[in-house]
């Protein structure tokens, strides 16, 4: 059992949690991931570490709420336990003195891009953040972002806070700019990682995304995360999670991550009935 | 052993297992076989003719005592029958159900010279069954504790006869498992139905109060990589991580909707209980009343074939290139198969897959074989016939030809030597590595293989771990 210490909200949907586990938090690099399952009847999802914390023993995983099983997680808080945490998972990122790097994160994509460009500003290079959500309240790691990062750009779909549109529209605004740019990371939605790939592939700016498919186990034994680059099948969490984002078939992508669209479906109101169940029952019991 | 003669035993006819009838459990995930009941063992006993020198042992990749052991159940002595396979098998439950057995030990059964050989395998799995059940299973003694302590990296069956051995020799064992579920493939990839995770679970479970360590979510490689297990006071490593990397057949289309790896087909179903979805939150695609075809023809593809059976599907196809005397897999799971309504498209083999606008699979194209000349492996060589190619509309494939060796120890133990291959090129005779007490048995240096086999390495390597421990 794997206890959490923090669990917090950072925005509606977002939870942020401090999870015990000591030998992860020893050993984790940037851009790794860990395989998590609830309990008995739980499934098996990745999650990219955020963040560690090697003398507490902790790693951080942000999560945002779409499927039953993120639900039900980001419905637990400090003090309850997770039954299974397994990692660290995957190839590290790649890191290097590139010169510019720019980390792109969509919505809960800041929480995996974040770790990324910490260890990128550590590599020596002026690092600039964009931090794209629908909304305000979407935009997340922020001020954290800032105490690392040389420049961080928050964009709002609807033009609530910061630069009124999509991350790849400010990507551009900062290569018109003049802005000389040696490396992209971009994590976030797949349409949002394929546009950031279109924006750069003009320029011939080496940029890399982080995959995230469907994984069963995490190690190479299953194959069900296996995409498309470069004309070639990779499995995503021994090759990967990281590629090169000009390479990455996204359609293919996108395509296999619906797989099980019913099924979730299915999953997901089976649970909000026993929650909703479970949450008048308590209103009962409470009166 | 009661008197008997000679002639008198070769007249017993070999003894029927009861099974599930095949249209019942063709519905359900229940095992088929039923095992004997103590009269049908002690009668399939009787068939032993207790050979001078017994050769169906040297079948046997561990070398259990099995002239000694069918006296005893030929005597009643069904416990004593189960101590005296445990001096060789800590599994007999499993390897009763899952050795192929007819070409091992029965193979070199006398008795099958002029008829039927004796039901080696079926009294192996009486004996284990009736301990557990009435009993519960019982342990050998353990010798006085040598301080040595010994890493295994897999719980499959190379790693667990492995600890088996090394714990009776007064070593210290640790088990290292990447999944959350003890047994490796005795647990993600064969089904239920033709081996009981309870089964799996208790002969574990009689490891473990043998004092065995098992830890679980331990990714060796990446969790701890073997220099710092040797760092951090293990004295040597046993590495029997299985194969554990699907093989793709590389055609078109294979990247569509409801393309599966028999791994993780199986897996999904049997690890992660995805046929008890919604109760357990794993999916796996809905093959009920739709057409599945499984690829490959050995024992993993039987399995995945019955398992689609089992949700429901309507028809279910097993693809294979060869004819049906070259299929690789045991003759009774192919009978079983059979028996269940699994239909054999034999001398076919897969062009590329068909899918529809929105990536869902909807055919296969595929081309009639015929055999040519026998190949490196001995045996005739498919070879395609010309403009045979046509189209066989399916709703789900598994791919079940093979795996490749897992890339996580390779790439993070540089010391270790490989094979193109990817797999661990050991000392056959001590099954130690290139690194100075790391050792390696199963799958992860034969390639895929059987249970057995993968269990006859992890003993021979226990017995070399246990001389290099004693001098070093």
């Amino acid at each position: 059992m794997y206890k959490i210490v923090v669990a917090e909200f950072l925005a509606e949907n977002i939870k942020r949690f401090v999870i015990e586990a000591p030998k992860i938090a020893a050993k984790r690099k940037a851009g790794q991931f860990v395989i998590i399952r609830l309990n008995e009847g739980g499934e098996r999802i990745p999650l990219t570490i955020a963040d560690s914390e090697t003398a507490n023993g902790t790693i951080t995983i942000i999560v945002q709420g779409i499927g039953k099983t993120t639900k039900e997680l980001n419905s637990l808080n400090a003090g309850d336990s997770i039954l299974d945490v397994v990692g660290p998972l995957g190839k590290p990122s790649h890191i290097e003195k590139f010169g510019t790097a720019v980390s792109i994160g969509g919505g809960v994509g800041t929480a995996i891009a974040y770790p990324t460009a910490v260890a990128l500003k550590q590599a020596g290079n002026h690092t600039i953040s964009i931090i794209g959500g629908r909304t305000k309240d979407l935009v997340i790691l922020e001020k954290e972002l800032k105490q690392v990062c040389d420049e961080v750009y928050p964009t709002t779909d609807d033009g609530s806070y910061g630069f009124h549109g999509f991350v790849t529209q400010k990507l551009k605004e900062l290569i018109d700019k003049g802005t000389k740019i040696d490396f992209v990371l971009a994590i976030g939605p797949i349409p949002m990682m394929k546009a950031v790939a279109d924006t750069t592939r003009p320029y011939g700016i080496k940029t890399v995304v982080s995959l995230n498919p469907v994984m069963v186990d995490g190690t190479g034994m299953c194959g069900g995360c296996r995409a498309t680059v470069d004309n070639k099948t990779v499995f995503v969490c021994v090759d990967g999670p990281e590629f090169d984002a000009h390479l990455v078939d996204f359609a293919t992508l996108e395509r296999r991550n619906r797989t099980y669209k019913e099924k979730e479906k299915e999953s997901l109101h089976d649970y909000m009935c026993h929650f909703e169940k479970a949450f008048e029952d308590n209103l009962i019991t409470s009166k | 052993m009661p008197e008997i003669s000679k002639k008198d035993r070769m007249k017993i006819p070999r003894q029927s297992m009861p099974e599930q009838d095949s249209i019942e459990r063709s519905k359900n995930f229940k095992e088929v076989n039923l095992g004997f009941t103590e009269e049908l063992a002690k009668m399939e006993a009787l068939r032993c003719l207790q050979c001078p020198k017994p050769v169906c042992i040297a079948g046997c990749p561990v070398e259990v005592k099995i002239k000694d052991f069918i006296s005893l159940v030929a005597e009643g002595d069904f416990l004593g029958a189960a101590a005296k396979i445990k001096e060789d098998n800590m599994l007999p439950a499993v390897c009763g159900r899952v050795c192929p057995q007819e070409e091992q030990c029965e193979a070199k059964c006398v008795v099958g010279n002029k008829g039927e050989s004796v039901a080696i395998g079926r009294l192996e799995r009486f004996v284990a069954d009736f301990e557990r059940e009435h009993v519960g299973l019982r342990n050998p003694e353990i010798k006085s504790k040598t301080g040595k302590k010994v890493a295994i990296i897999g719980s499959g069956p190379s790693g667990l006869s492995c600890a088996g051995d090394l714990i009776q020799l007064g070593h210290d064992v640790t088990v290292f498992e990447a999944l959350h579920e003890l047994g490796g493939v005795l647990v993600y990839g064969i089904p239920e139905f033709r081996l009981p995770k309870d089964i799996v679970k208790a002969e574990i479970d009689s490891l473990k109060k043998l004092g065995v360590d098992f830890q679980t979510n331990a990714v060796i490689g990446f969790t701890d990589t073997i220099d710092e297990l040797m760092e951090n006071g293990y004295d040597a490593v046993f590495i029997a991580v299985g194969a554990g990397l699907p093989y793709f057949l590389n055609i078109e289309g294979e990247n569509l909707n409801g393309v599966y790896s028999s791994n993780e087909f199986l897996t999904r179903v049997n690890l992660m209980k995805a046929y008890k979805f919604p109760e357990y939150d794993t999916p796996v695609f809905n093959v009920k009343d739709k057409t599945v075809a499984v690829f490959g023809g050995g024992n993993t593809a039987m399995d995945a074939v019955r398992t689609s059976k089992r949700l429901g599907a309507k028809n279910a196809y097993i693809v294979y290139r060869r004819s049906d005397v070259e299929l690789p897999a045991r003759k009774e799971e192919i009978h079983h198969a059979k028996q269940e309504g699994i239909e054999f498209l034999l001398l076919a083999n897969p062009n590329k897959f068909i899918g529809d606008k929105d990536g869902w699979l909807t055919g296969v194209e595929l081309i009639k074989m015929e055999l040519g000349e026998p190949d490196a492996s001995g045996r005739r060589k498919p070879v395609p016939i010309k403009d045979s190619n046509y189209i066989l509309d399916i709703d789900m494939a598994v791919i079940a030809i093979g795996n490749g060796s897992n890339p996580i120890i390779q790439q993070t133990t540089p010391e270790l030597q490989f094979s193109k291959w990817g797999n661990i090129i050991v000392n056959q005779e001590t099954m130690a590595t290139s690194k100075k007490g790391v050792f390696a048995g199963g799958d992860i240096v034969t390639g895929g293989a059987t249970v057995i086999l993968a269990m006859g390495a992890g003993r021979k390597a226990a017995k070399a771990i246990n001389e290099y421990l004693t001098i070093n």
